[in-house]
């Protein structure tokens, strides 16, 4: 299915993301990493002194769908998929890759890139060639 | 006010994760597909927020401190390694599959699409069974 193109609201965007990451910086001198923020909560090793912060900045996280809601009246978040198996599979995905390639799209695409660090530099191009080779076989070899 | 800093930074991600098209897992998908749909507003997202981000933290590291903690944490790793490169591989790929990563997946929750309520216990799963089975942790954060 087709999206339109929206370079100046994608931009804008990207603009709030960037925002976002120098206010972390500038007020706790921490990388806005959201895979970090979020494997930090799970066991077996709790930064527990860490953890109140985390959990501040989810909250934040959280509250932005209901709120742009309550201002707009319209429901920000578009559907996924409607195969559960292939999300299932998604998430776990993710979620080991980017503990143990150490960041995601945050943290090494947005963050990483910002400090000109070459592992984030590598570590986006890698994601972004294996998820565009994975697109491509969902859709045409699969057929999803 | 550390923690309205915080809650205000969170926020704003999620808000910029709405208007730029990132909580829209089709869209995700099209910027994927090059030889299909292709969708590039995505890579905007990243421009974006690099033209904020890259002057941001240059400003902001030129304090000694930041302004509600003692001391700046940056990761100081340089060498690429081979977890570095399969765990991206690895992340590409549920990234492709879903349309989904962990920032925009924790801003849908609230709305429980059934993806979402799917994907999350998933990816808290693979983050935890990576952090059992990648030990030592190596601590990118030292600074």
């Amino acid at each position: 299915m087709e999206t339109e193109f929206t370079p100046i609201m994608s931009l804008l965007g990207g603009a709030l993301i960037g925002l976002s990451a120098v206010i972390l910086m500038a007020s706790h001198g921490r990388v806005a990493g959201i895979s970090g923020i979020v494997s930090r909560v799970l066991p077996p090793v709790i930064d527990t002194k860490r953890l109140p912060q985390g959990l501040t900045f989810i909250a934040g996280l959280l509250l932005a769908a209901p709120l742009w809601f309550g201002f707009f009246g319209q429901v920000p978040i578009a559907a996924t998929s409607s195969k559960m198996a292939l999300l299932g599979l998604a998430g776990i995905l993710v979620g080991y890759g980017s503990v143990l390639g150490n960041g995601c799209t945050s943290g090494h695409g947005v963050c990483g890139i910002s400090r000109f660090s070459v592992r984030s530099m590598i570590a986006t191009a890698t994601f972004m060639v294996t998820g565009a080779v994975t697109v491509f076989i969902l859709r045409n070899i699969v057929g999803g | 006010m550390h923690f309205l800093s915080t809650l205000f930074a969170g926020l704003f991600f999620g808000t910029g994760l709405i208007l730029s098209g990132m909580a829209n897992p089709t869209k995700v998908q099209n910027f994927l597909d090059i030889f299909g749909t292709w969708d590039p507003s995505l890579a905007f997202v990243m421009g974006g927020a690099i033209l904020v981000t890259a002057p941001g933290f240059w400003w902001a590291q030129k304090r000694t401190t930041p302004f509600f903690h003692d001391m700046f944490h940056l990761p100081t790793r340089k060498d690429v390694d081979a977890r570095l490169i399969i765990g991206a591989a690895v992340f590409g790929i549920g990234w492709g599959l879903g349309g989904l990563c962990p920032g925009p997946a924790v801003t849908s929750l609230l709305f429980a699409t059934p993806g979402v309520l799917i994907f999350i216990p998933a990816m808290l799963v693979g983050m935890t069974v990576a952090k059992f089975t990648v030990l030592p942790p190596r601590k990118v954060i030292t600074t």
